[in-house]
């Protein structure tokens, strides 16, 4: 080669491909994927653990307006004048057109708001109320068993005697059931606390969490973490 | 094994048998269903792979909760809620005891206080709950092609019965099927009364003849029985209590103190019952008049001596059963089949007279309004349509047009009815031809009354409001004689209250809805119980069998789909036929001599020429068939049916004709050069060699109780890389143990978990390429001589090993062991690789190829288990050991601070088993009735060698085969336990 061309036309023939910008410039794209995929990995975290994905503190519209927050906390009613069931079977039950209208035939009778409601008695069409508390088709919760075992109303449900319109407390994913079943002891309840709202679980020492679990005779080898305990 | 038994294995004549045992898997059943091939799925698959991750992407769809307006006060939702009702098998009641979620039927179980049931159903049963929901259901009131109403067809009945009124009804005839409703049977009288010349006909295709149905047995009593053509474990009214009685009285424990009642077969086609005889032999239908007359004759003359060999072939069977029979006096019982003659059935009656069998086998009373020969009944009734006489013809159920005998015309009389009204639960062949179709509730959707074949009566309650403009049985007939019509409910609360005026009846009419039975005696001694002479008719007498050579057909009802009720039922369709295994379709079955003989081969089309009748049916080489006789099974061919039964089969009733109901002589076939493929499941019948079911005789279990299932201590346990100690003592171990020698392979099992376990039917390509989806299977081996081979059954489930082959292949983890010993597969994890299935050593897993619960109507999907995921296309599913039930079990008994109790969780299998043949439990109880059949010496793991450690084990299939016989007849399967071991 160098027979034919001089070294000043060698050099002018093959020039520099990279100038020494290009240095920078592969560092920046080389961070630049990283924080690209991190950034991604991020974003999708976010979007996984926002409300917008988990429905956690947006109240869900409804037929009626019903407000936790006035039935529970301003008329004291007990969570089980309406889900019946909570203690009997794995649906905690919906009340009834004409459980509402036992109290609404008498109080706010001819309210605009609870116009659906007469509509429906008068119609005998149900409500349909929007699910708050929505689990995927292949997992089989049961109510009364938790009631049974000293998971009160507001350990999943929250601070509903302070909810306008309902919202999801929590993510309901399987992260967060695994939390309580792998420790119940600092979920667990004395039995007359259960549909108290405003109990926390005592901070300072987990004693009375694992006299209760081995009083309600949770299984704590494990077991509660097996597929098929909600899988089936 | 030695060398020289394997040719017991091989089964001459057949290649495609031959062939079918080196491939374990049909040609193409890797393949994709889809014109797609491997390759471009490929391609396709990598294009969309960068795409597919945004599946999961949808956000959760909100979903609404629809509480009641008016809370009904008994139902609390998520809790099942049961009711007693009944369901009939040829018009004879089977008691059954209904789930219901929220309002709609979801599983049928047996009535364990019902006479004919015992907790246990039949496969027919289990399906009643599919019928319910069909969308192909008839659905609205038709006339001709035009929907009309119920009101205009009282409006046309109404000046129709005015016309008739001056006749005194001398037009009007009605045709039921076999009926034995009291309300129905009170109703059809009073219709009598009111037109006096009107006249009501029965016709039932496959309903027992004549003597058989009024003679019921106590197998409990029997310590011999001789069974000649009859399939009294399978078929019949009650045939549930037949298989609990006789499994019972052949469940041996203790080697000590072992008993078992022996059973003697002689049929022409293999059945349950000749599958489960200690002694069975292969005869024509046309012989058993013979060996009828043998039997009798040797009773009747104690003959006790030896008789010379070499008479015929049955002689030592003959010799032998008719031995044993004089040895059990009273205590011993013959039973003819339904398809036998009247003169066999006189014999046999004559033979258990001379033993004194009264305590086994009682004649009762004859059932009411049961005609004495339908079939001249039917004759005269298509005489009369055809000379123009029938004004109103009601034709209640059936489908004559399609089942009526083949030389009574039944299709072009019906044309020339004036009116002719079907009422049908699915519209058929004859609601083409009628004028009027009248949609049928279903049993679930209705209120009736009927009888089971002692007499017992229940009342049919329903669970559900008709899903269409249905209409009841009884409102039907009600509409000839009353108006304004009363509804089913007050017909048949009307009946029973005027029998019992006291005070007392509204109690014990809500005590016989709870219990699903009508206990009060003096309900059941009704007038129209009287007894009837058994007429012996001798039309259906079959000519004798002078030419020995000659093939004689056999008309069998179908194992899944009856006379062709079940012809648009996807479970039954499915369901595996016993012996032959196959799926959606009928098969004209020929004995391996017979194809031998005429060189033909499975799957063969042949033409049957039969007294002047052709029909072209494929051939299906059936070891245990008769020599000369080839059977074909009705039922199908429906043409006039739903989308499911369309295009199954061949129609057999097309040669049946009414001197051969059941068998005639005289046919004859030509080889017509067409190939036909079946879809079966189980391709090969034989063992190889292997001993995946161990078999053994009730002398060799009282010899040496070990060697029977000669179980040979497994691998050790801590001979393994996993956890030795895992399971060792930790609250339940799920366990299951299957009594080989009590199952009776009535397949039952198979589908009472479709039923449970929400499992789709998949069609019959999908079958034929082994991608069926039963969670539990029943295999049927066959060892001995090919000619008349034994055949034995094993049900096999996921056997839920400890060590589980599956669970180490899976790389996501979805199928995995929980504590107590089941092995869980996690819908949710599954991404299909299909690694487990390769790697299970039992084959019994499943995997959707396709997405079969899309496209389900909306009746369908009400037939699904809530409790159960509905599996979607790219998931494993396989049996759970019902595992919604455990839970189920578990809250209650947390609930109520207790351990679950033994026997309180019951997977459907069990549940629906009308032998008791399976038995599950908590193996980590020693009292447990689980644990206990563990330890029984007859206990063994299937492949239990490659310590897989099953969970579920089996118990040795034992035959009681009497010693005289044993030298000569059996020696072969006998011969091959020895070798083994």
């Amino acid at each position: 080669m160098r027979d034919s061309f001089s070294n000043k036309e060698f050099e002018l023939f093959m020039a520099q491909l990279f100038s020494p910008r290009a240095n920078v410039y592969s560092r920046v794209i080389l961070l630049g994927i990283v924080i690209l995929f991190c950034g991604a990995g991020w974003a999708t975290s976010t979007v996984f653990w926002s409300p917008y994905t988990t429905y956690v503190g947006v109240p869900f519209d409804q037929p009626v307006p019903f407000s936790h927050k006035h039935h529970v906390s301003d008329d004291g009613i007990d969570c089980r004048f309406c889900h019946t069931s909570v203690e009997k079977s794995a649906f905690a039950g919906m009340p009834s057109t004409q459980t509402c209208m036992t109290c609404h035939s008498q109080i706010f009778s001819d309210a605009p708001v609870l116009a659906p409601v007469r509509e429906s008695l008068s119609t005998n069409t149900p409500l349909k109320w929007n699910r708050v508390y929505d689990l995927p088709d292949y997992v089989y919760f049961n109510h009364s068993i938790h009631i049974a075992k000293g998971i009160g109303c507001s350990t999943c449900h929250g601070r509903i005697d302070q909810m306008p319109l309902t919202w999801r407390a929590n993510t309901l994913y399987m992260k967060w059931c695994l939390d309580c079943h792998r420790q119940p002891q600092k979920y667990v309840r004395p039995r007359d606390k259960l549909y108290d709202m405003t109990w926390r679980s005592p901070r300072t020492s987990s004693t009375q969490g694992a006299k209760l679990v081995a009083q309600y005779h949770i299984d704590t080898t494990g077991r509660l973490t097996n597929c098929s305990v909600c899988h089936r | 094994m030695q060398p020289g038994a394997q040719s017991r294995f091989t089964d001459h004549g057949s290649p495609i048998i031959r062939t079918n045992s080196s491939n374990e898997f049909a040609p193409g059943a890797s393949e994709w269903p889809d014109d797609i091939s491997r390759r471009e799925f490929l391609r396709l698959a990598g294009a969309s792979l960068a795409l597919a991750g945004f599946g999961a992407c949808t956000k959760q769809p909100i979903e609404t909760i629809v509480p009641y307006v008016k809370q009904p006060e008994e139902i609390v939702p998520g809790k099942p809620l049961r009711f007693a009702s009944a369901t009939t098998l040829n018009g004879y009641a089977q008691g059954l005891v209904v789930t219901s979620r929220e309002g709609r039927p979801i599983k049928i179980e047996g009535n364990p206080d019902h006479p004919a049931s015992l907790g246990a159903t039949t496969i027919w049963a289990q399906a009643d709950l599919l019928e319910l929901y069909d969308p192909d259901r008839a659905q609205a009131v038709m006339r001709g092609e035009n929907i009309s109403t119920w009101n205009d067809f009282l409006r046309e009945i109404d000046s129709t019965l005015q016309a008739q009124r001056s006749g005194g009804g001398a037009g009007i005839r009605i045709l039921t099927e076999a009926i034995t409703s009291p309300t129905l049977i009170s109703q059809l009288q009073s219709i009598q009364q009111r037109f006096p010349n009107s006249k009501c006909i029965q016709w039932q295709p496959i309903a027992p003849e004549i003597a058989v149905a009024e003679t019921v047995y106590d197998l409990t009593k029997a310590r011999v029985i001789v069974a000649l053509d009859s399939d009294f474990l399978f078929m019949g009214p009650a045939a549930l209590r037949y298989a609990r009685d006789f499994s019972r009285a052949r469940r041996v424990r203790d080697p000590a103190s072992a008993a078992m009642n022996r059973l003697y077969v002689a049929e022409p086609t293999p059945t349950i019952t000749g599958s489960n005889a200690d002694h069975r032999i292969a005869a024509a239908a046309r012989d058993m008049l013979g060996i009828a007359r043998q039997i009798a004759t040797r009773i009747a003359s104690r003959q006790r001596s030896s008789i010379l060999k070499g008479e015929t072939k049955y002689d030592s069977w003959i010799q032998a059963a008719a031995e044993d029979l004089l040895a059990n006096r009273g205590a011993s019982i013959a039973i003819a089949g339904q398809t036998q003659t009247p003169e066999v059935h006189e014999l046999v009656a004559e033979i258990n007279r001379q033993l004194g069998n009264e305590a086994v086998g009682a004649r009762i009373a004859k059932l009411p309004s049961r005609p004495v020969n339908q079939l001249d009944d039917l004759r005269q009734l298509v005489q009369e349509m055809g000379q123009g006489k029938v004004e109103l013809l009601i034709i209640l159920g059936g489908n004559p047009v399609y089942n009526a005998p083949a030389d009574i015309e039944f299709a072009s009389a019906l044309r020339n009815v004036k009116t002719s009204v079907h009422h049908t639960l699915h519209a058929d062949e004859t609601s083409r031809i009628c004028h009027w179709v009248i949609p049928a509730a279903h049993f679930l959707e209705t209120w009736s009354d009927v009888r089971a074949f002692d007499g017992a009566v229940s009342i049919v309650q329903p669970l559900i409001e008709p899903l269409y403009a249905n209409i009841s049985t009884h409102e039907i007939i009600a509409a000839l004689v009353e108006q304004p019509v009363r509804s089913a409910y007050e017909i048949v609360r009307e009946f029973w209250r005027e029998r019992n005026q006291t005070a007392q009846f509204d109690i014990e009419w809500r005590r016989a809805l709870s219990d699903g039975i009508l206990q009060n005696p003096s309900w059941n001694t009704s007038s129209e119980g009287a007894e009837e002479s058994v007429a012996a008719t001798t039309t259906l007498s079959p000519a004798s069998s002078e030419k020995p050579s000659q093939l004689e057909i056999l008309f069998r009802a179908d194992a899944c789909v009856l006379d062709g009720r079940y012809a648009n039922n996807s479970w039954l369709q499915e369901l595996p036929r016993p012996f032959t295994k196959l799926t959606w379709e009928n098969a004209a079955l020929i004995s391996p001599e017979l194809a031998a003989r005429e060189k033909i081969d499975n799957g063969e089309v042949v033409e049957l020429i039969f007294r002047g009748r052709k029909l072209k049916a494929p051939v299906w080489i059936q070891p245990g068939q008769a020599e000369n006789s080839i059977t074909l099974h009705l039922g199908y061919g429906r043409t006039e049916v739903g989308r499911v039964g369309k295009d199954c089969g061949f129609n057999a009733y097309t040669l049946r004709t009414s001197e051969a109901l059941w068998f005639g002589d005289g046919l004859t076939i030509q080889k017509t050069g067409q190939k036909h493929s079946f879809a079966t499941t189980q391709h090969h019948h034989t063992m190889e060699g292997r001993d995946f079911l161990r078999t053994g005789t009730l002398a060799e279990f009282r010899a040496d109780a070990k060697r029977v299932a000669h179980s040979q201590e497994g691998p050790a346990r801590d001979e393994t890389l996993y956890d030795p100690n895992e399971y060792q003592n930790r609250g339940y171990a799920w366990g299951m143990v299957v009594d080989l020698g009590a199952c009776i392979g009535c397949s039952a099992c198979t589908i009472a978990c479709q039923a449970e376990n929400n499992i789709p039917a998949v069609g019959k390509q999908q079958v034929a390429l082994g991608r069926e989806m039963h969670w539990i299977r029943v295999d049927t081996y066959r060892s001995g001589n090919i000619d008349n081979p034994q055949f034995n059954h094993q049900p096999v489930p996921c056997m839920h090993c400890e060590r589980a082959p599956c669970e180490l292949v899976c790389p996501v983890g979805a199928t995995v062991h929980d504590d107590e010993g089941i092995n869980v597969q996690v819908y949710n994890r599954c991404i299909g690789t299909r690694y487990c299935s390769n790697n299970c050593p039992y084959k019994v897993r499943r995997f959707n190829f396709l997405e079969l619960n899309a496209g389900l109507s909306a009746t369908e999907k009400l037939a699904k288990n809530p409790n159960v995921t509905v599996r979607s296309r790219g998931v494993m599913e396989k049996c759970t050991y019902c595992i919604q039930r455990i839970e189920a079990a578990r809250i209650e008994a947390e609930l109520e601070n207790r351990s679950i109790r033994d026997g309180e969780v019951v997977p459907a299998c069990a549940q629906v088993c009308p032998a008791e043949a399976i038995i599950f439990g908590n193996i980590h109880d020693p009292n447990s009735r689980v644990s206990k059949l563990k330890r029984l010496p007859t206990n063994y793991g299937m492949l239990a060698e490659l310590n897989t450690r099953p969970r579920t084990t089996y118990l040795a299939k034992l035959r009681n085969p009497n010693p005289a016989l044993v030298i000569s007849e059996q020696r072969s399967v006998n011969g091959e336990q020895h070798e083994r071991t």
